[in-house]
């Protein structure tokens, strides 16, 4: 096996051409999608780094791929902005290339959108080791196919991204949450939907069983002198919980959205997920070595195993779900069984005929 | 290829009254919103079922006959022209809410149903569709994913492809597909975002799984008269730098303005050179400090005349006016072209004044209504198609203009799509190696060319010989 690590983006396109077999990384959080094949040439993306292009008033920024977010929260911050979809992992060193790779957002994505809604542009380098730019570095384009879409989740086996093109928002000034508790899944699910019609603009709503029950989340975000009044509104909406503020609101967020809550050698998949799929799941897993947590007003859906993940498919195909590895290990990333396989593989062979690029 | 035996086969698809072939039913379907091209189809069906299209659909690939999926016909970049010798789908009629669930801020829809309805059928629950074309009382979903569709509020909420969670469609050789699915967040590859405005390539979308969005508490409108466009467009910068995230920034010039005047008497200022529409969403506390920010900074940015929207009605005024300002337009003029090129937004004043020097050079008037939210500019080009030389001279100002957008790192269409009109200028934006990979993607999803052919490449006939065929070819 052959470890890469270019300094330049004309390295990554020499080092392409030469390994007939790619597999790229950014950082590594996402341990389950670091994979390392043999016979594969591995490109460690990470000294392809650096913000190329931020005007706060454009908002948008253009960064290389290897860039970690870390610093590029720091840079926005600076100029009262943030990438509103959350990117997790982000303390642990996550890489804007990873991330979108891998096709992650945090738990703040339930205010405006996920990565999907905030990628604007991309530069990947293609199988044959060409330089390609997909969507654009304004915030409203609609020319040509969108490929920086197709760079979303896609591990990789496009093509090597080497810069993005984000839309950031003004960032809030606090937040507050909301915890509340709730004694059957029925009642949490009723309270999400609740927070998810209502008028009021919500930042995140977190739903997780609890040891006597279910617990529910729900945080907004604002200007610091309409606060109490929101949270007190947010409040009276359910008339019972406790109302969050300071470090210890931040340190739930923050938990949630570093996966700090999943144990050390543990493995998180993750689920797209409804109502209906998380009654169903919770009905068949109420075991200890599986811990739960559905965000985004259960839409996504993360499972922490202790076991092998492969050993839980079961329950996953048999509730017609599918999910993606991230965490730990696993012979197989991939669970269950995919919508758009096929679509997918005429994808795959357009952009990647020569099968260069590592399917994981 | 027997066009009578592929009608004659047609034909047992559809019952007579769905199946049109005279030219009196043609001639509608001849042409969308741009009035320039005209191209009359083999035939005109009106699928009620999904199974009619995929049908449909499988006997124009066994036969080789191109297609076009239409919904209402509003496209302006020519998306639902016929094509030659082929056929066009019409799916008003496949319009079906099938599911509204508020559990889930999903509404499941064929691609026929009206993008404002959507809307009504979620407002019971308190949620809405958010993308809002100007054409969005009577244009389809279909049409709206195709061309990935914008609107007003496309900086804070995106464009269509942003609420696009799941698709069936049927590709151009038969294949029916699933990409994405219920949940807001999928794994990706994201698909779903390659096929939303790939502009009928990629085959037809049948059934949509649209988000729905909680549907903002209030707004707050505010419209400001500049007496020249470069005031209105620091007014724009000042509300930006202001970390103010307005739900909706348009503008309009003064051809405009006195357009939308005379059209639907929205009450806008007399004798205004520039008008800015400000729009400010969300939860009531919220919106109301927001909004008093705004006013601030509206105040001190060298307005003429500064109106609050003090009602519903009130609002609904403002918007009316701005809405209509497209057709408006073609009370002033019996043909323009709309461009719709973007360009970062604080490069809004001197395109503005470059396009005023061009409009003078050409002595073509220019009306100019935009999207100052996100740089989406809509120079309304005017022309006479009966004068000699008077088209050719707005494409030409046309082109300049998305030229500059091209060189200021912008984009060519940020709602409309190429179509036919921006064919010519895809390859300025994109170069060799992407146009090729665009063209290697669409060779893996109509490698018979049959889907909305001639649509977004120019240059059909060489893609397709790249791909080792000639069926066209008599």
């Amino acid at each position: 096996m052959i470890n890469r690590k270019p300094a330049s983006v004309s390295e990554v396109q020499a080092f392409v051409k030469e390994a007939p077999r790619i597999f790229s990384h950014g950082a590594g959080t996402k341990t389950a999608l670091t994979v390392s094949v043999d016979g594969v040439t591995t490109l460690d993306m990470t000294l392809i780094s650096g913000l190329q292009e931020y005007e706060p008033e454009e908002f948008t920024f253009t960064a290389l791929a290897g860039t970690r977010i870390v610093d590029v929260n720091q840079a926005l911050s600076q100029n009262g902005q943030y990438l509103p979809f959350d990117p997790p992992l982000v303390e642990h060193g996550a890489t804007l290339g990873g991330t979108v790779a891998a096709g992650l957002s945090g738990p703040g994505r339930y205010r405006y959108g996920g990565v999907r809604d905030f990628l604007l542009g991309v530069s990947y380098v293609n199988s044959s080791g060409e330089l390609v730019r997909g969507g654009g570095k304004v915030v409203k384009n609609a020319a040509g196919f969108d490929l920086a879409k197709l760079m979303i989740g896609s591990l990789g086996t496009l093509g090597v991204i080497v810069e993005l093109t984000f839309k950031v928002f003004p960032a809030p000034e606090l937040f507050s949450t909301l915890q509340l508790d709730f004694d059957t899944l029925v009642d949490a699910l009723q309270a999400l939907q609740q927070a998810s019609v209502s008028h009021l603009d919500i930042d995140a709503i977190e739903m997780a069983p609890t040891e006597s029950g279910f617990g529910v989340w729900i945080r907004i975000g604002g200007s610091a002198k309409t606060m109490p009044a929101r949270i007190d509104r947010l409040y009276k909406m359910y008339n019972q919980g406790e109302i969050l503020n300071g470090s210890d609101e931040e340190i739930i967020w923050q938990q949630l959205r570093e996966f700090n809550w999943v144990p050390g050698g543990w493995s998180l998949i993750k689920l797209p997920m409804t109502h209906g799929r998380i009654l169903a799941l919770e009905g068949e897993v109420k075991r200890e070595s599986m811990l739960r947590r559905y965000s985004c007003a259960g839409q996504i859906g993360w499972l922490a195993v202790k076991e092998s993940p492969e050993s839980i498919e079961p329950v996953i195909v048999k509730q017609g779900l599918y999910g993606l590895v991230i965490l730990g290990s696993s012979e197989r990333l991939r669970l269950g069984e995919y919508p758009s396989v096929s679509f997918y593989s005429r994808v795959k062979t357009a952009l990647d005929p020569i099968n260069r690029f590592v399917e994981v | 290829m027997n066009p009578d035996k592929f009608l004659s086969d047609l034909s047992q698809i559809y019952p007579a009254e769905r199946f049109l072939t005279q030219p009196a039913q043609l001639t509608p379907y001849e042409s969308d919103a741009l009035t320039a091209y005209r191209v009359r189809p083999l035939a005109v069906v009106l699928p009620v079922t999904q199974n009619e299209v995929i049908e449909t659909v499988r006997l124009c690939g066994r036969y080789q006959i191109p297609f076009v999926a239409r919904g209402s016909g509003t496209s302006l970049s020519g998306g639902s022209l016929p094509v030659e010798g082929g056929i066009v789908i019409a799916l008003n009629r496949l319009d079906r809410i099938l599911r509204i669930d508020p559990e889930n801020r999903i509404a499941v829809v064929e691609a026929g149903v009206v993008n404002l309805d959507v809307s009504a059928a979620a407002q019971p629950y308190g949620l809405y569709y958010a993308p809002d074309p100007s054409s969005q009382p009577i244009c389809t979903i279909g049409g709206n994913l195709a061309f990935n569709s914008g609107g007003a509020h496309c900086l804070k909420f995106g464009m269509t492809s942003n609420h696009v969670l799941g698709i069936k469609a049927v590709l151009p050789d038969g294949e029916v597909v699933q990409l994405g699915d219920e949940s807001l967040e999928g794994i990706g590859p994201d698909l779903v975002g390659l096929f939303v405005g790939s502009e009928g390539l990629f085959g037809i979308a049948l059934e949509v799984i649209l988000r729905l969005m909680p549907k903002p508490e209030i707004f707050k409108t505010v419209l400001a008269s500049y007496s020249s466009l470069e005031g209105a467009g620091n007014a724009v910068s000042q509300v930006v730098a202001s970390g103010l995230l307005p739900g909706a920034m348009e503008m309009m010039d003064e051809l405009a303005i006195q357009a939308a005047e005379a059209a639907v008497q929205a009450n806008y200022p007399p004798g205004a050179t520039a008008l800015l529409i400000v729009e400010i969403d969300g939860e009531k506390n919220q919106v109301e400090e927001e909004f008093e920010q705004l006013m601030g900074v509206i105040e001190s940015s060298g307005a003429q005349e500064i109106r609050v929207a003090q009602d519903d009605a009130d609002r609904a005024r403002i918007w009316k006016g701005r809405k209509s300002a497209f057709s408006a337009v073609g009370r002033l003029s019996p043909d323009y072209i709309v461009q719709d090129g973007v360009v970062p937004r604080s490069r809004l004043g001197e395109t503005l004044a470059e396009i005023e020097r061009l409009s003078k050079q050409y002595n073509v008037r220019v009306a100019n209504v935009f999207h100052a939210g996100d740089g989406n500019l809509h120079p309304l080009i005017l022309y006479d198609g009966r004068e000699a030389g008077s088209l050719e001279r707005a494409e030409e100002i046309a082109g300049d203009i998305i030229h500059i957008c091209i060189q200021s790192e912008g984009s060519i269409t940020g709602e409309h799509g190429v179509g036919m009109e921006k064919r010519a200028y895809l390859p300025q934006m994109f170069n060799e190696v992407e146009m090729n990979t665009m063209r290697q993607l669409y060779n893996v999803i109509d490698p018979q060319k049959i889907s909305n052919r001639g649509k977004m490449f120019l240059d059909i006939d060489s893609i397709f010989l790249n791909n080792g065929g000639a069926i066209y070819d008599q």
